[in-house]
């Protein structure tokens, strides 16, 4: 018995041994939409994580485990996968979050569970405006960021008079309501405002006839996925580009669905924080790389999924592995990245980045492709409403 | 805003077009009920299947042959279904076949993803419907014009044959009183087949000539199904007549509700419909009377 027992011991001793000279483990819940509408987002996402992974983790000296959960883009699905990961799973730090209403039904619980969540893509304002947290940084954008600046730029080149259309549901208003409360304040006129139906809209022809009629200068749009191309396909079927620009959110026409619609989306100015044409270094490497794994140009998605890599990897590496500290890490990270300088805004944890203004423009082999008109100067948005205790210096 | 003349025609021709195009969809659903009283829940996906087969075609051989082609492909998805499981659950009650269809939705759905991607496809239209026809001032989108004169051709063809033909004389009898059209010596087996696949491939139809409109996405299938039982339900089940007078109805409340009351645009609809089911829940013009 007792010999047994020495023996169970020793095993036992062996094994602690042999995993503490093992690397230390950082476990990351990867919390996407793998089916349902935003599939597609989750998927290039992914893509653009696993990439920042393999670009930046050499040498790290601390193995990260990704343990991947669909979140159907159901709140309540999204929230049950949340708790998986963190209870189950143990996960040290959560990474995803495409829809802003699965941000808003687990924001409670990650925050009260103490647990760092970087969020790839959801960018409602109140996530890093009234309901912000120390525990949640963002790296993808906010709705009102990308927008605001496409205000007072195209009031900046002399537009006046818009009419503008937005799919019916809390983003859209956001994207809309950001360029329309800088337009205004620039000195532009909204000469009317038409809201569709969110995914129950599939015949835009009564919408484009009543701006058409406004009398209005421009048009300014947002639409993404499905109703972005639609929207962009039906705008032009109806002649509407000689007496009626489009400009719009970047996710308009982006990168990801651009070639869907073709020469429709030709001369279509929009704003965003990432192109793919964008002329850094650090875009050249990651739309090379991106392309021998994916096969296809990178889009903003793709992006996004790279930088959050880059976050929790810059967060390890101040020495940060466990939640508490990786929070507070990744509230200070910075660098470089293919959208330009990047840093977190201490006081709302967003990222504060550059914005594009590009037009969709006819490239080579009919590809469509986007030329910078602009790129706007990063600014922080404002706190909205945002309080918490600044992060612990490193 | 000052909408003149130019306005209101462009805004009943969007009206006619969006009718004309959930015609297609709703007349093989409704017609298909009325013979077999079966509700075909997974209708919306064969018309996704439809605007799937028809890029793909579209890519390879061109629009016309997609056009073609397309409908005859998901006649044929149809004839499967129908072989392998519509007839066995022929004699299963309601519950059972709206249970099972609704899951041939999402088994169909995710075989579109596995097959096609998560990404969304779009055809351009031939250039011969490229441009825009100049009516009344209008310069109206041609391919716009197609699907209201497509709509309208079907709808008289099958009107033709519903009152004309002997086939036609063997639906209406069968969805008049099956037993009784059985009794005459009308194989109702067949008719029932046939009417099937005739209403897959109508969805097949409006998949493809949405498909350059629209664009084409797994989730389109799904966006479509509630606008089409709309139809079916104010129109009344199971008749031709039915079909297309829910059809105009729904384009054109839907279509002016969000011109003129934009704020309840939405609802506007749906309240039309609680409307039909509390004044006459047969619908304005069901099969029977």
């Amino acid at each position: 018995m007792r010999k047994t027992l020495t023996a169970a011991l020793t095993g036992l001793a062996t094994i602690l041994a042999a995993q503490s000279a093992l690397a230390e483990r950082v476990n990351v819940g990867l919390l996407l939409p793998f089916s349902g509408v935003y599939a597609s987002l989750g998927n290039e996402i992914e893509a653009g994580f696993r990439l920042g992974l393999e670009h930046f983790s050499d040498d790290l000296g601390v193995e990260i485990n990704i343990i991947r959960e669909d979140t159907e883009v159901n709140p309540a699905n999204g929230l049950a996968r949340a708790r998986k990961l963190v209870m189950q799973d143990g996960a040290d730090v959560l990474v995803g979050i495409v829809s802003s209403g699965v941000l808003g039904a687990i924001r409670d619980f990650v925050h009260g569970a103490q647990v760092p969540l970087i969020v790839a893509n959801a960018g409602n304002d109140e996530a890093t405006g009234e309901r912000c947290s120390p525990y949640i940084t963002r790296l993808s954008f906010s709705n009102g960021q990308v927008n605001r600046p496409m205000g007072r730029w195209m009031a900046e080149q002399g537009v006046r008079r818009v009419y503008t259309l937005g799919a019916d549901y809390a983003a859209g208003r956001q994207m809309v309501g950001g360029f329309t409360e800088a337009f205004v304040e620039a000195g532009g006129e909204i000469v009317g405002q038409g809201w569709t139906p969110f995914q129950q809209t599939q015949d835009f022809g009564p919408y484009l006839a009543q701006a058409r009629a406004s009398g209005a200068e421009a048009l300014f749009v947002f639409y993404a996925g499905g109703e972005a191309i639609s929207f962009v396909n039906q705008y032009d079927s109806f002649g509407m580009a000689e007496v009626m620009p489009l400009y719009g959110s970047g996710f308009l026409t982006s990168q990801l669905y651009v070639n869907a619609q073709g020469e429709s989306a030709n001369g279509v100015i929009t704003s965003l924080h990432y192109v793919p044409t964008a002329d850094n270094p650090e875009n050249t490497a990651f739309v090379e790389a991106f392309q021998a794994s994916i096969g296809r140009l990178p889009s903003e998605y793709g992006v996004q999924g790279y930088d959050s890599a880059r976050a929790l990897v810059e967060a390890i590496r101040t020495g940060a592995t466990d939640r508490e500290s990786l929070a507070n890490a990744l509230r200070q990270v910075s660098f470089e990245g293919p959208r330009g300088a990047l840093s977190i805004d201490p006081a709302t944890n967003n990222v504060i980045q550059p914005i594009f203004v590009y037009e969709t423009v006819s490239g080579e082999n009919g590809a469509m492709t986007q030329k910078v008109l602009a790129t706007l100067p990063a600014e922080a948005d404002p706190a909205n409403g945002c309080v918490m205790p600044a992060p612990v210096t490193n | 805003m000052t909408p003149d003349l130019s306005f209101w025609t462009m805004q009943t021709l969007n009206a006619l077009q969006l009718s004309m195009l959930l015609f297609l969809l709703s007349v093989g659903l409704t017609v298909i009920f009325g013979l077999m009283h079966f509700v075909n829940l997974a209708h919306g996906a064969l018309y996704a299947l439809g605007a799937y087969f028809a890029a793909t075609l579209a890519s390879h051989a061109g629009f016309w042959v997609a056009l073609l082609l397309a409908p005859l492909g998901v006649a044929v998805v149809g004839m499967a279904l129908y072989g392998g499981l519509i007839q066995r659950m022929r004699k299963s009650g309601p519950m059972a076949q709206v249970l099972v269809t609704f899951g041939l939705i999402f088994v169909l759905l995710d075989l579109t993803r596995i097959f096609w991607g998560d990404l969304a496809l779009a055809i351009t239209p031939p250039a011969i419907l490229a441009g825009r026809v100049d009516i009344l001032g209008v310069g109206y989108p041609a391919y716009r014009l197609f699907i209201i004169a497509l709509g309208l051709g079907i709808f008289a063809a099958l009107a033709l044959i519903l009152s004309r033909t002997q086939i036609g004389a063997m639906i209406r009898a069968g969805v008049d009183n099956d037993d009784m059209a059985a009794c005459m010596g009308i194989n109702v087996e067949r008719l029932f087949f046939i009417v099937f696949c005739v209403g897959c491939g109508l969805a097949g139809l409006a998949g493809a000539v949405a498909a350059p409109l629209l664009s084409v996405t797994p989730g389109m299938g799904l966006e479509i199904l509630i606008p089409t039982l709309i139809v079916i339900v104010i129109g009344g089940l199971g008749s031709l007549k039915g079909a297309i007078a829910g059809s105009l109805i729904y384009g054109f409340v839907q279509t002016f509700g969000a011109v003129l009351l934009p704020g309840v645009a939405s609802i506007l609809i749906y309240a039309l419909l609680a409307a039909v089911l509390l004044l006459k829940p047969v619908g304005l013009f069901p099969a029977k009377g």
